[in-house]
C-alpha cells in the first residue's frame, strides 16, 4: 500500500480553503495559508480550474470553488443542445468531406437519441431528424454507445434484440463479440442492419476525462459507403474517426490548454 | 505534393478565431479564444485591443499546428472583424489609447446631438448610407478625442492611428511599430469596414471632407481605404510571410461566405447581434424602411458591390447576458434546453434594446424591457422570450427588406453559431412563415474571409468554383398558425413600443 499522493492532498486542502472563505482568494493568499510555494499552488489551482472545480472571474484574478463541484454525482449529463453547438463545425466538415449525412447521438433517457443532423450534400428533400431515436443494437451510432457507454450496455441486458433486417445481429453473444471488436478498432460499422439498403459508420466522442459521452457518424446507401466486399470504405472510416477526435477535443479531451 | 490551405482570422465581439480551410472550402482546423468584455457604466461596452492582439498572436500558430502545416503552406490570410468598434493607438509604441469602444456602446448620444447642429442628419444619411446612431465609429472616435486633450493633440500631430479592428490587427500582423517605432505596420482598412465609420462617402469610397470637417477628425489618424479583395501586406508577426489577401467586415464576409454574389441574394447571420444583408449589385440603393446602405465588397479595378442591411444589436449577446449577468444558464446552448422545458412564453416578452434599437427602428434612447410578468412566469418562460426576441427582431428586418424590395422573400438563408439552436431556427421559420435554410458551413464569416483571401491570390480561379461548394445542411419549415402569428406579432410590437416609451422616461 503506497502512501498518500501529495498533490491530491494539497488539492483537497485548497478546495477546503476556498469553500470556507466568503471571498474569492488570490493565489498569494492560497499559497501562504497552506504554506505552499506559489508555483506549486498555481499549478494545482490551474489544474482544478481545468477540471471545472474552481473558477476565476478574470484571468489572473482570485479563485473560488466552482458551482460544478456541488453538482458532482447528481447525474448531470452532457446537454444535447450543448453537444450540438460544440460539434457543428466538425459535423459540417464531415458531411462535406464524405458527401453523406452526418449525425451526432447521445445516450438519453435509455435510448440513443439524435442530437444533431446534417443533410447529405447531394441535395434532394431531407428532413431534420434531431430528437429521433436510433436502434442501439443495429445502427453504427447505437453500437458505439453500447460498446463504450456502461449505461447503454446495461439496457441491452433487459431487452430483446429485434431483427430489423436479415442482417441485424440478434444473438447476444454475437453482439458482445461485435462490441469487443468495436472497442478494439475504435469505430463501428452497420451494413444493412437497420435498413437493407443503408450502411453507417460511427466513432466515439469523449469528454475531458476520456469517457465516451456521445457518438458521431455518417449514413448512406450501401453502394456508396461500402467497398465491393461490403466493408465500409477505409477513407470514410478515417474521416469519421477523425471527426470523433476533433469533437472530443472541443469537449476538452486531449487538450493541453 | 504538399497541401495548401487558406486561413481566416475572425475577430468577433466575444471571441477571436483562426480557421484553416482546404481547396474545397472545408474546415481543417480551428483555434479560438474569448476576450474580456468591460461594462464600466450602463450602456458602455469596451474591449482591450492589446488583449485581442495577444489572442491573435496565440491562435494563428495554434491553428497552423492543429492542421500540421507551416506558414509556407498557407497561401493567404483573410481578416474579418466585428465592425465599427473603434481603436486608437500610438503609432510609435503600438500601445492603445484607452480601451476600444465597442459597436454596442451607447455613450455617444450627446456627441451625436452636437454633431446634428453642425451637419444635417439627412446629409449624413445621403453621403454615408447611415442614420446618425451610436452604432457607427465616428462618434466613438470623437468621444475619445474630446475626453482626452492630450490624445487630441497627439492625433493632430500625427502620432496616433485610428482604426476598426481590421486596421488594428493588420497593422500589428504586418509588423506594427517595428524596432525603431517607424513602422513596417501598414495602416489600412477596406471599403466594407470604412462604410461603417460614418466618415466614408458611399459614392467616392473615400473619406468625405465635409464629414471630416463636421466631426473635426484629422485625416492623419485615418487608415487608407483599400478594396476588400487584394493583398495589402505580408505578415511579420506571429508567423512571417503569409499574404493578407482580404480585409472584410464580418457581416459582409458572411454574405460572401454564403456565395450571395449576385444582386437579390440575401442572408441573415446570428452572432452577438443578427444582421440581414441583401446584395443590391453595383448600385447604391436607399431604403425607405429603416435599412442602411453599406458596401458588400470591392475588387480592385472593379465597381463596388453594395448591400442593404438590417442590423439587430442583440441576438446571441442576449443569451450571453442570460449566462453572465443573470446566471440563468451555464452555457449559451443551454438556453434551448431551458426554453424547451415549457411550451410557450407564458405571456412574457423581452425587448433587448440594450444599445437602443437598431433597424428598422433606429431609436438611440430605447432601453430593454421585460413585460407581461405574472407569478406564473418562470425562468424557462424568460428563456423562451429571449429566443423569441431574436426571432421577432429578424421578422422586423425581413419585413422592412420585403417592403424595400417590393417582393416577399421565399426563404431565409441563415448562418452563425446560433443556428445550432434548433428551437430558435424553428421559431424564426414560424414567425416569418417561410422555410429557414442553413448551409453546410455555419461559420460563414470565417469562410467568406477565406474565400475573399483565396480569390486574391488565385487559390480559386473564380467565384463560380465557390458557388459549387454551397450545400444545404439543414432546413426548418414553418408550422405556426396564421392566427397565432398575428396575435404574437401584435404583442411583440406592443412590447417594442414599451421599450421606446421607457426611453422617454423622466430624469
Amino acid at each position: 500500500m503506497p502512501g498518500n499522493v501529495q498533490s491530491v492532498e494539497r488539492a483537497a486542502a485548497i478546495l477546503r480553503l476556498l469553500a470556507d472563505e466568503d471571498e474569492p482568494q488570490a493565489l498569494a493568499q492560497v499559497a501562504s495559508a497552506l504554506g505552499l510555494a506559489k508555483p506549486t499552488a498555481h499549478g494545482i489551482l490551474r489544474t482544478l480550474e481545468d477540471v471545472g472545480f474552481v473558477e476565476q472571474d478574470v484571468p489572473n484574478g482570485p479563485y473560488r470553488v466552482a458551482a460544478d463541484l456541488f453538482h458532482l454525482g447528481r447525474g448531470e449529463k452532457l446537454d444535447p443542445n450543448e453537444l450540438r453547438s460544440l460539434s457543428m463545425n466538425w459535423t459540417d466538415a464531415l458531411a462535406a468531406r464524405t458527401g453523406e449525412s452526418a449525425r451526432v447521438a447521445t445516450f438519453h433517457r435509455g435510448r440513443a437519441e439524435v442530437a444533431h443532423h446534417v443533410f447529405r450534400a447531394d441535395g434532394g428533400t431531407q428532413v431534420l431528424v434531431t430528437g429521433s431515436v436510433v436502434p442501439l443494437h443495429a445502427s453504427a451510432l447505437g453500437k458505439v454507445l453500447l460498446a463504450y457507454y456502461p449505461g447503454a450496455a446495461r439496457t441491452l441486458l433487459r431487452q430483446d434484440l429485434p431483427a430489423l433486417t436479415t442482417r441485424t445481429i440478434i444473438d447476444r453473444v454475437a453482439l458482445q463479440r461485435e462490441l469487443a471488436g468495436i472497442r478494439d478498432v475504435g469505430w463501428a460499422g452497420s451494413v444493412g442492419e437497420v435498413d437493407p439498403a443503408v450502411a453507417g459508420v460511427a466513432a466515439p466522442i469523449r469528454d475531458r476525462g476520456g469517457y465516451v459521452v456521445a457518438v458521431v457518424g455518417i449514413e448512406g446507401a450501401i453502394e456508396r459507403v461500402c467497398d465491393d466486399r461490403s466493408r465500409p470504405r477505409t477513407a470514410l472510416v478515417t474521416q469519421v474517426t477523425r471527426a470523433g477526435r476533433a469533437i472530443s477535443r472541443e469537449l476538452g479531451h486531449g487538450r493541453d490548454r | 505534393m504538399t497541401v495548401k490551405l487558406v486561413a481566416a482570422l475572425d475577430q468577433g465581439t466575444t471571441s477571436t478565431r483562426c480557421m484553416l480551410f482546404d481547396r474545397q472550402g472545408r474546415m481543417v482546423s480551428i483555434a479560438q479564444r474569448e476576450h474580456q468584455q468591460y461594462y464600466p457604466h450602463p450602456g458602455w461596452v469596451e474591449h482591450d485591443a492589446a488583449e485581442i492582439w495577444s489572442i491573435v498572436r496565440r491562435i494563428i500558430p495554434q491553428a497552423l499546428a492543429d492542421a500540421g502545416v507551416g506558414a509556407a503552406e498557407v497561401v493567404a490570410l483573410g481578416v474579418t472583424n466585428q465592425r465599427e468598434t473603434a481603436v486608437l493607438w500610438n503609432r510609435h509604441t503600438g500601445v492603445p489609447v484607452g480601451r476600444a469602444i465597442v459597436w454596442q456602446d451607447t455613450r455617444t448620444t450627446d456627441v451625436l446631438a452636437d454633431l446634428a447642429t453642425r451637419i444635417d442628419p439627412a446629409r449624413v444619411l445621403a453621403r454615408t448610407g447611415l442614420p446618425m446612431a451610436n452604432y457607427f465609429s465616428a462618434a466613438k472616435l470623437r468621444w475619445m478625442l474630446d475626453r482626452n486633450p492630450a490624445a487630441a493633440a497627439a492625433a493632430a500631430a500625427g502620432d496616433l492611428l485610428f482604426g476598426t479592428m481590421d486596421s488594428w490587427i493588420t497593422w500589428n500582423l504586418s509588423g506594427g511599430p517595428g524596432r525603431d517605432g517607424g513602422g513596417p505596420g501598414v495602416h489600412v482598412t477596406d471599403v466594407t469596414n470604412a462604410s461603417r465609420t460614418m466618415l466614408m462617402n458611399l459614392d467616392t469610397l473615400d473619406w468625405d471632407p465635409e464629414l471630416l470637417a463636421a466631426t473635426a477628425i484629422p485625416r492623419a489618424v485615418l487608415p487608407e481605404i483599400r478594396p476588400t479583395i487584394g493583398v495589402v501586406a505580408r505578415t511579420v508577426d506571429p508567423v512571417p510571410g503569409i499574404a493578407i489577401g482580404a480585409l472584410i467586415g464580418d457581416q459582409q464576409a458572411s454574405l460572401f461566405g454564403q456565395t450571395a454574389f449576385e444582386a437579390g441574394e440575401a442572408k441573415c447571420t446570428f452572432g452577438t447581434g443578427s444582421f440581414l444583408l441583401l446584395n443590391t449589385g453595383p448600385e447604391v440603393i436607399r431604403s425607405s424602411h429603416g435599412l442602411i446602405t453599406t458596401v458588400a465588397h470591392k475588387v480592385a479595378g472593379e465597381p463596388a458591390v453594395y448591400a442593404l442591411e438590417g442590423s439587430v444589436a442583440q441576438a446571441g449577446g442576449l443569451v450571453q447576458w442570460c449566462r453572465d449577468n443573470l446566471g440563468l444558464i451555464r452555457s449559451p446552448a443551454e438556453i434551448e434546453t431551458l426554453a424547451r422545458s415549457v411550451p410557450d412564453n407564458g405571456g412574457c416578452y423581452l425587448v433587448p434594446a440594450f444599445s437602443g434599437l437598431f433597424a428598422p427602428y433606429w431609436d438611440n434612447m430605447a432601453q430593454g424591457v421585460l413585460v407581461g410578468l405574472t407569478s406564473y412566469v418562470t425562468k424557462a418562460h424568460i428563456a423562451r422570450a429571449v429566443l423569441e426576441a431574436t426571432a421577432w427582431q429578424t421578422h422586423d428586418v425581413v419585413d422592412a427588406m420585403n417592403a424595400d424590395a417590393g417582393v416577399a422573400a421565399r426563404s431565409l438563408a441563415v448562418d452563425g453559431g446560433m443556428t445550432s439552436d434548433n428551437l430558435l431556427m424553428q421559431t424564426i421559420a414560424d414567425v416569418l412563415d417561410i422555410p429557414v435554410v442553413r448551409p453546410m458551413m455555419a461559420e460563414t464569416v470565417a469562410l467568406g474571409a477565406a474565400y475573399a483571401a483565396g480569390l486574391a491570390v488565385g487559390y480559386w480561379s473564380d467565384r463560380q468554383v465557390l458557388r459549387r461548394f454551397w450545400r444545404k445542411a439543414g432546413e426548418w419549415q414553418p408550422s405556426m398558425t396564421a392566427a397565432r402569428r398575428e396575435v404574437e406579432l401584435a404583442r411583440w410590437k406592443h412590447a417594442v413600443a414599451a421599450a421606446q416609451l421607457w426611453g422617454q422616461r423622466p430624469g
